[in-house]
């Protein structure tokens, strides 16, 4: 197993820059997942890790070794694409042992190998069935013991899932993580949606333009997002944004919008006059009659044990998650008030977060 | 406006029975989600209405008249696909008012234009008609391909799965926005998807399709809190019920029940286990950012149940739950109610 760390890699594609001068470290048995959409360079990044492209500069360390320059296949990196590609002449013990035998092992070292593999993935009863025989879930589960089988230093996935519908998808999410706490394999994953995301990583790497955005846990990338980028990009409904203009001071614990005083944690460092926004995410939303910032409700959606509230505010439409058991009537007037330690504030102008004291985060 | 009625409507493709003995009504002025994997029916269904497909038996009335024979034209339906085909040349206002402008129509030009720029208004497209469909973002597309099918006033909407080609964030804007559009103009609206959240948000009735037949239809409300079976119990809610044998936890079970069925809010963490008390072996804690999903492992199965993230549990670490008021099963999955 590996630890694998890029520093300062850069890659121009002419005049096109898909990865901007980044660092990160992916500590050993961690499960890493870069997010980002379509285009923000994760996979351009996953490519240089794989040796499938070279980067225009800084390098690849694999637990400390410069792997910068060296071939795709002299890494021992498995590379997983989407989790389809099985050869379907052969049945599932033939498909596992199939890179084993590429590498020239002794007929019996590779079914014992294929065999302990199988039982990892909890397919050994299927072993000398066909490809065609098996249902989706195990076909997934055959690609995926190819990969493993090799017992290489890291697993770079690929946006794996990306075919499949969502429920069969959460299904592979939670398979994906538990076979991860039993091997313990370096794995770097790729993916745009963010609840795989949040589902599977130990840490994230939130990607945007070919900059790393922010770096950390899911837990503290919800709840201290970096910048209005990654508190869009993150959540479902996302972070609500209540723009305004005004001007915080160092140490104060309020803001004042349209009129309205609202508490804030402790803002550690100040703006000048300018545009803010105050970040609230949908769960830490509360209704208050005695609220002095009203609006009127534009609709509300029912999720069984939650519904999801939208309130036309003097600052834009703002989602609210709630119970489903609060009444809440169409085109009513509502004051809506907010968990303060869970606030975020940010300079609406550059997107980033501004500093707040904060102790602990209340949750839910 | 109309109400449809489909009576004993069963249609079979070969060997497969694509839809049995289906009965549904869709009142007027109602928004009803067919609801069910891929398989279920629930296209075949949408098709049948629309006149796409003949029944092999049964009748379909739109408006109180009976539609089985009459062709697709001559049922004054409106469909919108899951693919969104555009005439890519034309422009937004060309491809809005293509639906107005057939010969067999003969609607006045002004007419059109007053149609086509109310429906772009409430679709909020209004600045891009003069673009051409080609330079639309995809979420603009499908507004013109759901703003063709408004400007023509039907009897009824059909839509099938209509924002499955979105993204997730373009989904949730324009599932309230249909859903606003379908009130406003107290349209008649019949809707396929496999997709729950859309079923639940939206719908007004949900119909749960289940190999070609309807399980259950009702509210959201109704079909989450009262599922006639654990088939429709495990379609709506996320996470999804958990599905235990009633003898996996201390639980009093009416008679004939062989499964429990326990959504997050059935179960409760038990401060001070006693004896009797069911205990679960902590597997992994899932921080999902607005809840946090606790994998419970209990007599050799897997529950999830929803804690506080910030919870110092570890793996293996026991805990004492107890289940409020859960659903329970009979051995063919129907509900069994009452002690």
């Amino acid at each position: 197993m590996a630890e694998i760390r890029i520093e300062d890699l850069h890659k121009a594609f002419g005049d096109f820059t898909a990865v901007k001068r980044s660092n990160l470290t992916v500590g050993n048995g961690e499960f890493f997942v870069m997010l980002g959409p379509s285009g923000c360079g994760k996979t351009t990044t996953l490519r240089m890790i794989a040796g499938l492209e070279l980067p225009t500069s800084g390098r690849i360390l694999l637990d400390g070794e410069d792997v910068t320059f060296r071939r795709a296949r002299e890494r021992d990196i498995a590379f997983v694409f989407q989790l389809f590609a099985l050869y379907p002449h052969m049945n599932v013990r033939q498909n596992i042992a199939f890179p084993l035998k590429c590498q020239g092992m002794a007929a019996a070292d590779q079914r014992r190998r294929a065999e302990e593999t199988a039982r990892l993935l909890r397919i050994d009863h299927l072993l000398n069935q066909p490809i065609s025989r098996l249902s989706g879930g195990d076909r997934q589960r055959v690609a995926l013991g190819r990969a493993i089988v090799r017992e290489p230093k890291a697993f770079l996935m690929d946006e794996p899932l990306g075919a499949l519908d969502a429920e069969f998808r959460h299904i592979m999410c939670q398979e994906l993580r538990a076979l991860h706490d039993r091997v313990h394999a370096t794995t770097v994953y790729v993916t745009h949606d963010q609840l795989e995301a949040m589902a599977m990583a130990d840490k994230i790497a939130v990607m945007n333009q070919g900059i790393v955005e922010q770096f950390g846990s899911p837990q503290e990338i919800y709840d201290r997002p970096a910048s209005m980028f990654v508190a869009d990009f993150i959540g479902s409904p996302p972070m609500n944004f209540l723009r305004f203009t005004g001007a915080v001071a160092p140490g104060s614990t309020s803001v004042r919008l349209n009129g309205c005083t609202l508490p804030v944690p402790t803002i550690a460092d100040g703006r000048s006059e300018g545009e803010l926004a105050l970040g609230v995410r949908p769960e830490h939303i509360l209704f208050e009659d005695g609220s002095g910032l009203r609006g009127r409700v534009f609709g509300s959606e029912y999720l069984g044990t939650t519904q999801i509230v939208t309130v036309e505010t003097n600052h834009g439409r703002v989602k609210a998650r709630v119970p489903s058991d609060v009444a809440v009537r169409t085109g009513e007037t509502v004051g809506i008030a907010f968990r303060t330690p869970s606030l975020s504030l940010f300079d609406a102008t550059s997107g980033q977060a501004l500093r707040l004291q904060r102790t602990a985060v209340g949750h839910g | 406006m109309a109400e449809i009625r489909a009576q004993a409507v069963s249609k079979s493709f070969g060997p497969i029975a694509a839809v049995r003995d289906l009965d549904l009504t869709v009142e007027d002025g109602s928004f009803v989600v067919l609801l069910g994997p891929t398989g279920a029916g629930k296209t075949t269904t949408l098709r049948l209405i629309a006149g796409l497909e003949k029944p092999d038996r049964g009748t379909v009335a739109i408006g109180g008249r009976d539609a089985t024979a009459l062709p697709p034209a001559a049922r004054d339906v409106a469909f919108v696909f899951q693919q969104y085909s555009l005439y890519p040349h034309w422009s937004v206002f060309d491809n809005l008012a293509f639906p107005l402008r057939s010969p067999a129509r003969r609607v006045p030009e002004d007419v059109i234009k007053r149609r086509v720029q109310e429906v772009a208004e409430l679709l909020h497209i209004a600045p891009k008609l003069q673009n051409k469909a080609t330079r639309l973002s995809g979420g603009e597309m499908q507004r013109v391909a759901i703003g063709r099918a408004l400007v023509r006033e039907p009897s009824v909407y059909l839509m099938d799965e209509p924002l499955s080609s979105l993204d997730a964030k373009l989904r949730a804007e324009l599932r309230l926005e249909l859903k606003r559009i379908q009130q406003d103009l107290g349209a008649t609206m019949l809707y396929v998807t496999h997709d729950q959240v859309e079923a639940m948000t939206m719908a007004t009735h949900i119909g749960v399709l289940n190999e070609g037949g309807l399980v259950q239809f009702g509210t959201p409300r109704q079909i989450y809190e009262n599922p006639v079976d654990s088939y429709v119990a495990t379609r709506l809610g996320i996470p999804r019920i958990n599905l235990l044998p009633v003898e996996a936890v201390h639980v009093q079970a009416p008679r004939g029940a062989v499964l429990v069925g326990a959504r997050t809010e059935h179960i409760k963490l038990v401060e001070r286990p006693v004896n009797g008390t069911t205990v679960g072996l902590v597997q992994r804690l899932e921080h999902l950012g607005d809840q946090s999903h606790l994998h419970l492992r209990v007599a050799d199965r897997q529950i999830v149940m929803l804690v506080d993230g910030h919870s110092p549990l570890k793996q293996g670490d026991p805990l004492g739950i107890e289940l409020v008021q859960p659903l329970f099963f009979d051995a063919d999955g129907r509900r069994v109610t009452g002690v």
